[in-house]
């Protein structure tokens, strides 16, 4: 990275590590006196992490995100942002923040850079400033080859990267990610996790960002809400909430298949040993730390193993735990969601 | 207090720039620029030259028999017998009366330099008419969601949207305007390079006020259709019951006092004092006072209403 990108984001100062800068109490939000889409609410963010809001369509993701951006107001509860409370100083919130919401709304009929520069204005930023600081960040989301092409020729991905241009123009100490890799393809997908961690390890950013995506959660978060149906169901991070479900699946063959059930349960971190159909289950913690003691204490007997798989447990398994179905399932699935991501979009609107 | 924007914005920074966004996607639009151009051109044609009211009265239209023979009685005093009357001279008679009712009713000899006014006002209320459709095409891709997360103020949404129609309103005025002297548009001997400014001022106050009503309407909604129908129901009714094509002393009595509190014909009457008629300044006043209000209480209205419904 060099020196002149270096100075587009902002390096915070005097922010201590631990601090919480966004809390949300109580937050809810109503839509047509009948509709809740979030409902109480209770989260903190902390400096410097990417704070995730994982659900399936309609489960009131969009709805969090657009009150804490100052798009909506609460109807119950507080939050505030940066210790601005989002319904009183809601201009001082839309100043320290940058959002990059699901939609693209870059104006198609301007080029790229003159949709960055439009951004600037409405920051109030100094023509000059905000000539350099655009320059810096269409080389930072590595668009400035395209940066007079009408947005209008741009590939969805190209468009993303434009978003996040944009909502960087301000230097904002927060970033919200509202379904960042909607509809991207999986490389596209791969790149914006990575300009998105390179904001958090390089600029010390915060991000706070939802998706539906489990992969995205997993790799990108330092935590994680789980929120279905308006509720925050679990709050931890990924390794956190895959470990509360009891860990990792071990699967092991023994050469001539001698019965070492004992020898391996004796081993720290496991939970469980079963054999089954000459191998062995065993359900430990930490199981990228215990199979290899596993394997030690094995060879150490004279025991030689002859086959290892490990089973991390994913979000999903998270997910399903929680919430009692799979999020694939309510994803891929069913004109309900669709039914009622509509509602919602509606109601929104 | 932040510190990560420095640049503390003031409360109106945000005119100005979105103004801007809108002009330069219209000036990227060649096609909708010269449609622009063309509509007022095309309607000059049609009503301007198409309806030639002057041309009505001209003695070529009144065509009467060489000699009239008339009962000598109709004449003072009364004669025996009966006259002959030189039709040629009677016709040309009847052909001097045109102007003067053209005069009388319309304030100028030929209905094109009354009408071509008129045409002014007629691309202001369609230019402003449409501008409350695209603060619901902003909505629908988004970006009026964007604007709203920044610190721009939520009143120089709406005004840069009722600048936005001012300014190219006045272009489309500026062009009708040079098209209707070369089409021989016959300004008063009261007119002076000054009353172009007056003019103007005019053109934009009624800006101001048709587009704060439009924006005003279509500041909740979501659907460009809605917009359409209020437009389609309300523009030619607007448009005929004010003076722009005809004066409202001959119009009866229900139409007039529509057309009496109709704001485009404190526009149209104005441009018309300043322009192909004798200057009347007390009707002038009156114009500006009413345009004035009107744009005060409908602008003061849209920004109170964009504060309130901007932010759900």
């Amino acid at each position: 990275m060099s020196e002149e990108i270096n100075s587009t984001v902002e390096k915070p100062k005097e922010i201590n590590m631990s601090e919480e800068i966004i809390k949300a109490e109580g937050l809810t939000k109503v839509f047509n006196k009948h509709l809740t889409a979030v409902d109480h609410v209770n989260f903190s963010v902390k400096h410097g992490e990417i704070f995730g809001f994982l659900g399936p369509n309609g489960a009131g993701k969009t709805t969090t995100i657009n009150m804490l951006i100052t798009l909506l107001k609460p109807t119950e509860g507080k939050a505030s942002v940066l210790d601005f409370d989002i319904a009183k100083q809601n201009n001082d919130v839309r100043n320290v923040i940058g959002v990059v919401p699901q939609e693209y709304t870059a104006d198609d009929d301007l080029t790229g850079l003159e949709n960055i520069l439009l951004c600037a204005d409405l920051y109030g930023i100094p023509h000059q400033t905000a000539k350099e600081r655009s320059i810096e960040l269409l080389k930072l989301v590595e668009l400035t080859d395209f940066r007079d092409k009408k947005v209008a020729t741009y590939s969805g991905g190209m468009r993303r990267r434009l978003e996040l241009a944009c909502g960087l123009i301000n230097r904002p100490k927060i970033l919200f990610l509202d379904e960042p890799t909607l509809g991207l393809d999986v490389q596209t997908r791969t790149a914006t996790w990575n300009y998105i961690r390179r904001l958090k390890e390089e600029f010390g950013m915060t991000l706070f960002m939802t998706t539906h995506y489990l992969e995205e959660a997993d790799s990108l978060c330092d935590r994680v809400a789980i929120i279905d149906h308006g509720k925050i169901i679990v709050t931890g991070t990924p390794e956190e909430l895959k470990h509360n479900l009891g860990g990792d699946v071990i699967t092991l063959s023994v050469k001539d298949d001698p019965d070492v059930t004992d020898l391996i349960r004796a081993v720290g971190n496991v939970k469980e040993v079963k054999k089954e159909n000459g191998s062995y289950r065993i359900k430990a913690e930490y199981g990228e730390v215990t199979a290899p003691s596993v394997i030690e204490a094995l060879r150490k007997k004279g025991h030689v193993v002859t086959k290892l798989m490990l089973t991390e447990p994913t979000l999903n398994e998270v997910y399903l735990e929680y919430t009692g179905r799979s999020l694939r399932d309510t994803e891929d699935s069913v004109e309900s969601s669709r039914t009622q991501r509509m509602t919602m979009r509606r109601a929104r609107a | 207090m932040s510190t990560s924007n420095e640049h503390h914005p003031s409360r109106f920074h945000g005119i100005w720039a979105l103004t801007k966004r809108e002009l330069k996607k219209w000036l990227k639009e060649p096609i909708i620029l010269l449609m622009a151009i063309l509509q007022p051109v095309i309607w000059m044609g049609l009503f301007g030259k198409a309806m030639n009211l002057g041309n009505m009265f001209s003695s070529s239209n009144i065509s009467v028999p060489p000699v009239i023979t008339l009962p000598g009685n109709v004449v003072i005093p009364p004669q025996s017998g009966t006259i002959n009357i030189s039709g040629t001279a009677l016709s040309q008679m009847l052909g001097n009366l045109g102007p003067n009712i053209m005069q009388n009713i319309f304030g100028v000899k030929d209905y094109f330099s009354y009408m071509s006014v008129g045409m002014i006002s007629f691309i202001v209320l369609f230019t402003t008419m449409f501008s409350g459709m695209s603060i619901v095409w902003d909505r629908r891709l988004g970006f009026l969601n964007k604007v709203l997360s920044t610190p721009v103020s939520r009143g120089a949404i709406i005004l840069s949207k009722v600048f936005n129609a001012s300014l190219r309103a006045m272009f489309q005025a500026t062009i009708i305007l040079a098209l209707a002297v070369v089409f021989g548009l016959q300004v008063s001997s009261t007119f002076s390079l000054l009353n172009i400014l007056g003019l103007y001022a005019a053109v934009f106050l009624l800006c101001v006020g048709l587009s704060s009503v439009f924006l005003a309407l279509a500041l909740r909604s979501t659907k460009w259709e809605t917009q359409m129908a209020i437009v389609n129901l309300i523009n030619l009714p607007l448009m005929f019951a004010s003076n722009t094509f005809f004066p409202i002393s001959q119009m009866p009595d229900w139409i007039q006092a529509i057309a009496r509190v109709n704001p485009i014909s404190y526009l149209t009457d104005a441009m018309r004092q300043l322009t192909v008629w004798q200057l009347d300044a007390s009707a002038l006043i009156v114009d500006f006072a009413f345009l004035g209000v009107f744009a005060a209480v409908f602008s003061v209205i849209g920004i109170a209403l964009s504060w309130r419904y901007l932010t759900k």
